[in-house]
């Protein structure tokens, strides 16, 4: 038995997922329907196409607070698109270059070929992703930001005090 | 239960949303406090009512909304229940019949993305709460659509002329539609057409399969295209173009009319080559027909045996012999484009391959024979007019039959091919009645659900079939005892006595399962449809659309869906063909208004879309300078958008800002975050 | 001249571009000073910061900020502005995006300042002397603005009106921009005024663009000769166009040199850089991973191309530091 006292707070990953509708999204389906157990920590947003995922999409995650970011599409060859995926792909391997100079960690943005019948493979990834995520800690861009921008807040502060009297 | 709350604005758009979360039964609500999200929503900025309800797909779930939108003047509503692939149509529907556009509608999936995939209430609730944040937010920005109708061309393409695509072929072609049966082999009948007998009717396979074969072949509705393979696949539902290519058989096929004088007059006086057909079992010439019966009654040259192809020093007699003149060494391929609406893909399975089990000792030992071969031994038209011998010319006085081969098997497949168990029983009778000897069935586990399948089973029991429960550990020619010198031995562990026993027997048979066919994983790409683990044809779902793939107009029938008997796979072939029909009848189909479109006055005529579009549904308008969009043409995939470097192109149903807004509602705003949740740090 | 409007112009973290453009006006600016008084413009007349705080808030039509904020100055002199001015126009790419000086958003300010005073190879400095925010000498007191952690939009410390892009923006828009204010028909808060389309639509190569781009390499402009006629990107090198809003009628590529992204992205994007990231890596030709990364070689600094102007008002705004 775990001792109360014990308890503490343990990081839980933000992740966002992108899965394309015909193939991970249709394996996550069929992850539950199997009742595979995986981490809570993933949110998943269907797109018809892992094409559809704009960087900005990825970027905007992480702005707003994402640990990591998850997209899910066909394996190649498969894409219900035709092509969509690879499309993804290109875009994914010149991202992960900016991210890396914008400090951002590779395990923090995934890109997973999930096909319809592997729900398994949800599960794993997902699991998988959480734990590494949880091993490099919180992104936070949120709250490093606002850190960041108290010092601008100390000025407006202390103008708006002295320049108050000239106002009255 | 519900809760009301005031109007909330975002970007100056005031929705009045209706939100809806599902019991399910205990499917959701055992893992998810429905009660506290129903509350947490309630609070959210926009929500005018948040409900939870046992069952919101049912009827009464379903007025719930209905009244909602009508009382409450409702303009958005939100369902947290089930996966949208499964019910996102049902809920439409609804918020349309109660008369507010059904795109306003957003469905949240808390059941096979959070209840059953958690094994942590809170945290499934937490997920939940994010999930409906988002949608709650997304609905903001979703706009009133119109669903487009294209036509269903009537014309209907099937891929495979074994039974189940002949069935499905004139169960349509008899409805009065047109249908274009292709098939790789010279001839249609598939597997079916190998077969003596079939199991438990004992009902002659040719007897029943050859009427309807040639009622393929003379059906004013059918065009039958043997020795033909697809190409190319494009278009979407109602509307596919396909290309098809026949091989050259080197013969008219309009000309011949299958005397077969060429084959007689041909300069091998002795067939010397592997018949196919036969398993190899016995021979053929370089110019053939694959078996009597073969559907059409075409003859074809082998350009890989004719001696003309490989040298062009032969006298070509057959060319004489033909007072038709049907023979054209010169032929080549011919390419056929079609029209269709909808497609059936009834591709079949092959056997496994019993070498991959070298315990058993194929291919080693020249007695050990695979079912198939068997079927082909123990057929009257076979390569010996029935008679069962071993290779040495006896008659066998014993005979074993080893189930699940590649069944059952970690080692080769987990599934269990289910027509393994039924087919050895009617090996069985047919080996016993045309050898007298004894046969044993080695099985695991004897496997016979079906109409008058146990009842068969009782016959053979009766018959003095030996039955023994176990798996084979092998089969062997090393004698241990006198009785067995000569023979093959299997050895195995009898389950019910619990002792190992070695069985003498002359001749092996292996009852090899049902696997998917080499190609199937091209085929299915060609057709932009997906396989299941195993690499059977995935049905879009194993219940209520067993039939159905992910790809709207193409459906799947028979052995290349999984391992199925003659039965089931004539009732999926109807199937099939019934919803091909329904849509025909349709006329035509209600397609999703996710398209992309470009608005011009942004749009600075760049071209980066162009190529990306794998529709060619984008151009470049010379008049205007910029690019557009063929709606027709455009499947919206949303490749384009993600693309556009001025953002430009917007994708109906997944816009920018709707997406920007959900992935906003996951992160900020969910009431309880995770890292809020103490987790005993174990 | 009490009935004339009330302009003024300042600066921030910027090169100076800015101020020279407004003198590129030529003969308007005769216009311009008959038709407004400037009240304040330190780099052409001599203003003090007490000047402007005796000024009445809200006295002034409009002041023409440039450059990014960098400095507790330039943050105090933004903010004095702000409250002296009915508009606040962000003048130019650094104050509208951060600009060239938000590319030093990829360090933190110690690696800057280490380098700067330390480590740079011109630099002697045996005692590792840093500057010091307060110095005091002889019982006086010298100090220095602070220098920030981040190189930050004008509009991320004040609240801006209109937003004029352009490294620098061009005389044309700028007196367009004039006329406008003096019309008093204003247009939408937030507004940029420049059009919101991107540069391809006035680009004089756009006939010369295929429909079927696929990148197989990248050039950088030292590395190829340019045909003067002809799309760049079809040549293979990165031209901003497709994801920079017009206005500046390719300057540019009329000097034969690739669009670098100055006027900023169109109103319906969030992230100038992933956008023509993702609108250039979708048309690269091959498919398997180490043949994309080869192409994608060819583009070694990836933040300096796609977001030269643009760091700081860029989604992640900065580098992001691993706790």
């Amino acid at each position: 038995m775990p001792n109360p006292e014990k308890k503490e707070k343990k990081f839980e990953p933000k992740i966002v997922a992108f899965f394309c509708n015909w193939c991970t999204y249709t394996a996550a389906d069929l992850a539950g329907v199997s009742r595979l157990k995986y981490a809570p920590n993933v949110r998943v947003i269907r797109i018809m196409c892992s094409g559809r995922v704009d960087p900005q999409f990825i970027l905007q995650a992480f702005a707003s607070g994402a640990d990591g970011v998850l997209i899910g599409g066909c394996h190649p060859g498969d894409c219900h698109y035709s092509e969509g995926n690879y499309k993804m792909l290109r875009r994914f391997r010149l991202l992960q270059r900016v991210l890396k100079v914008l400090g951002i960690a590779e395990e923090r943005c995934r890109l997973e070929w999930i096909s319809a019948s592997e729900g398994d493979k949800v599960k794993t990834v997902i699991n998988d992703m959480v734990e590494k995520v949880r091993n490099l800690g919180p992104l936070s861009i949120p709250a490093k930001m606002s850190d960041i921008d108290e010092e601008i807040k100390e000025l407006e502060k202390e103008i708006n005090r002295e320049e108050v009297p000239q106002h009255a | 239960m519900s809760n009301t709350n005031g109007n909330g604005t975002i970007k100056g758009i005031t929705p009045r949303i209706g939100f809806y979360i599902c019991h399910c039964g205990h499917n959701i609500a055992a893992m998810v406090d429905v009660e506290k999200v129903q509350k947490f929503v309630a609070s959210l900025p926009g929500v005018v009512v948040s409900r939870d309800y046992k069952y919101m797909c049912s009827d009464p779930g379903q007025e719930l909304v209905q009244k909602d939108i009508k009382e409450l003047k409702l303009n958005r509503i939100v369902v947290a229940s089930c996966s949208p692939l499964l019910h996102e149509h049902t809920f439409r529907r609804a918020v349309e019949k109660a008369g507010l556009n059904p795109f306003f509608f957003h469905m949240v999936n808390i059941r096979e993305n959070v209840s059953w995939v958690t094994d942590n209430r809170e945290q499934a609730t937490a997920k939940a709460n994010a999930l409906a944040r988002a949608a709650i937010q997304r609905v903001f920005f979703h706009k009133s659509l119109e669903t487009k109708k294209v036509p269903i061309n009537p014309d209907v393409l099937i891929v495979g002329g074994g039974i189940a695509g002949i069935h499905a072929a004139l169960t349509i072609a008899n409805a009065g539609k047109h249908v274009y049966l292709v098939e790789r082999e010279p001839t249609i009948g598939g597997h079916m057409a190998m077969f003596d007998k079939t199991f438990p009717t004992l009902d002659c396979a040719a007897c029943i399969l050859t009427p309807k074969m040639s009622s393929v072949k003379n059906h004013p509705n059918i065009t039958l295209w043997t020795y033909s393979e697809v190409e190319k696949v494009e278009g979407f539902v109602g509307n596919y173009k396909v290309n098809i290519k026949r091989k050259p058989r080197y013969v008219i096929e309009e000309l011949c009319v299958g005397c077969m004088d060429c084959i007689d007059a041909c300069i091998y006086k002795e067939a010397k080559y592997p018949d196919e057909f036969n398993q190899g079992l016995s021979k053929r010439k370089p110019i053939y027909i694959p078996f009597p019966q073969a559907t059409p009654q075409v003859v074809l040259f082998d350009p890989e045996t004719c001696i003309d192809f490989k040298s062009h020093r032969c006298k070509k007699t057959c060319i004489e012999a033909c007072d038709r003149k049907a023979i054209d060494l010169k032929q080549v391929p011919e390419y056929k484009e079609i029209n269709v609406g909808t497609v059936i893909l009834a591709t079949g399975f092959k056997t496994y391959d019993a070498e991959k089990s070298p315990q058993y000792g194929y291919k080693k030992f020249p007695n050990v024979f695979t079912s198939l071969e068997i079927e082909r031994i123990v057929n009257a038209s076979g390569p010996t007019n029935g008679e069962v011998l071993t290779k040495e010319g006896n008659i066998p006085k014993s005979v074993g039959i080893i189930h699940c081969v590649g069944s059952r098997d970690e080692k080769a497949h987990k599934w269990c091919s289910r027509v393994c168990c039924m087919y050895s029983l009617k090996l069985a009778h047919l080996i016993k009645e045309h050898t007298g000897a004894e046969v044993y069935n080695f099985y695991i586990d004897m496997r016979t659900p079906g109409k008058g399948y146990e009842e068969f089973y009782d016959k053979l029991m009766n018959e003095g079939v030996h039955f023994v429960r176990g798996r084979v550990a092998e089969v062997t020619d090393w004698a241990l005892i006198p009785e067995e010198e000569h023979k093959l031995t299997i050895r195995v562990e009898d389950t019910l006595i619990g002792v190992v026993r070695r069985i003498p027997v002359d001749m092996v048979v292996l009852a090899v399962g049902m696997e998917p066919r080499e190609d199937a994983q091209d085929i299915r790409r060609m057709f932009n449809i997906s396989c299941s683990t195993e690499g059977f044809f995935l049905e879009r779902h194993p219940k209520l659309a067993p039939v159905s793939t992910f790809t709207d107009g193409i459906f799947i029938a028979g052995g290349c869906q999984g391992p199925r008997d003659i039965p089931d796979s004539v009732a999926q072939a109807g199937a099939a063909a019934a919803e091909a029909l329904s849509l025909i009848s349709a006329g035509s189909i209600e397609l999703e208004p996710n398209t992309a479109s470009i608005i011009e006055s942004f749009c600075s005529g760049c071209k980066s879309c162009i190529p990306l579009c794998p529709y060619s549904a984008i151009s470049f308008n010379e008049g205007t300078k910029k690019a557009v969009i063929n709606e027709a043409l455009c499947k919206g995939c949303g490749t384009c958008v993600a693309a556009c470097p001025s953002g430009s192109i917007i994708q109906n149903l997944f816009e920018d800002e709707q997406i920007f807004s959900e992935i906003d509602g996951l992160l900020k705003f969910a009431g309880i975050e995770l890292e809020e949740m103490e987790v005993v740090n174990a | 001249m009490p009935d004339k409007p009330k302009i003024g112009f300042y600066w921030c973290a910027s090169c100076g571009g800015c101020e020279e453009s407004v003198v590129d006006l030529a003969e308007d600016i005769v216009m311009v000073a008959d038709a407004v008084d400037i009240v304040f413009w330190p780099v052409a007349m001599d203003f003090k910061k007490a000047d402007v705080e005796a000024m009445e808030d809200g006295s002034i039509l409009a002041t023409m900020i440039n450059g990014a904020i960098r400095t507790s100055e330039q943050e105090e002199m933004a903010r004095l502005i702000r409250r002296k001015s009915k508009i606040v126009i962000a003048y130019g790419s650094c104050a509208h995006m951060g600009g060239i000086p938000s590319l030093a958003n990829e360090f933190t300010r110690e690696q800057i300042l280490e380098y700067m005073y330390q480590e740079a190879p011109s630099v002697v400095n045996p005692e590792k002397t840093r500057p010091m925010l307060e110095f005091k000498h002889n019982s006086q007191t010298v100090t220095l603005p602070e220098i920030r952690n981040l190189v930050r939009t004008l509009d991320q410390v004040i609240d801006v009106d209109y937003y004029l892009p352009g490294c620098p923006p061009t005389p044309k828009l700028l007196k367009a921009a004039v006329l406008t204010l003096l019309s008093g028909e204003y247009p939408p808060k937030g507004t940029v005024l420049s059009p919101d389309e991107a540069l391809c639509e006035e680009c004089p190569r756009k006939e010369s663009k295929p429909t079927d781009l696929a990148f197989k390499h990248f050039y950088r402009p030292h590395q190829i000769l340019f045909d003067n006629k002809k799309c760049l990107l079809a040549q293979g090198v990165v031209c901003m166009g497709p994801a920079t809003r017009a206005g500046c009628e390719a300057l540019c590529i009329n000097g034969n040199m690739p669009c670098s992204g100055c006027f900023g992205p169109t109103s319906r994007v969030r992230d100038q850089g992933a956008k023509i990231l993702s609108s250039i890596c979708s048309n690269i030709d091959p498919k398997e991973e180490i043949a994309i990364d080869a192409v994608l070689d060819d583009i070694p600094d990836p933040i300096g191309t796609f977001y030269r102007y643009g760091l700081a008002s860029s989604l992640l705004r900065k580098k992001v530091m691993e706790d």
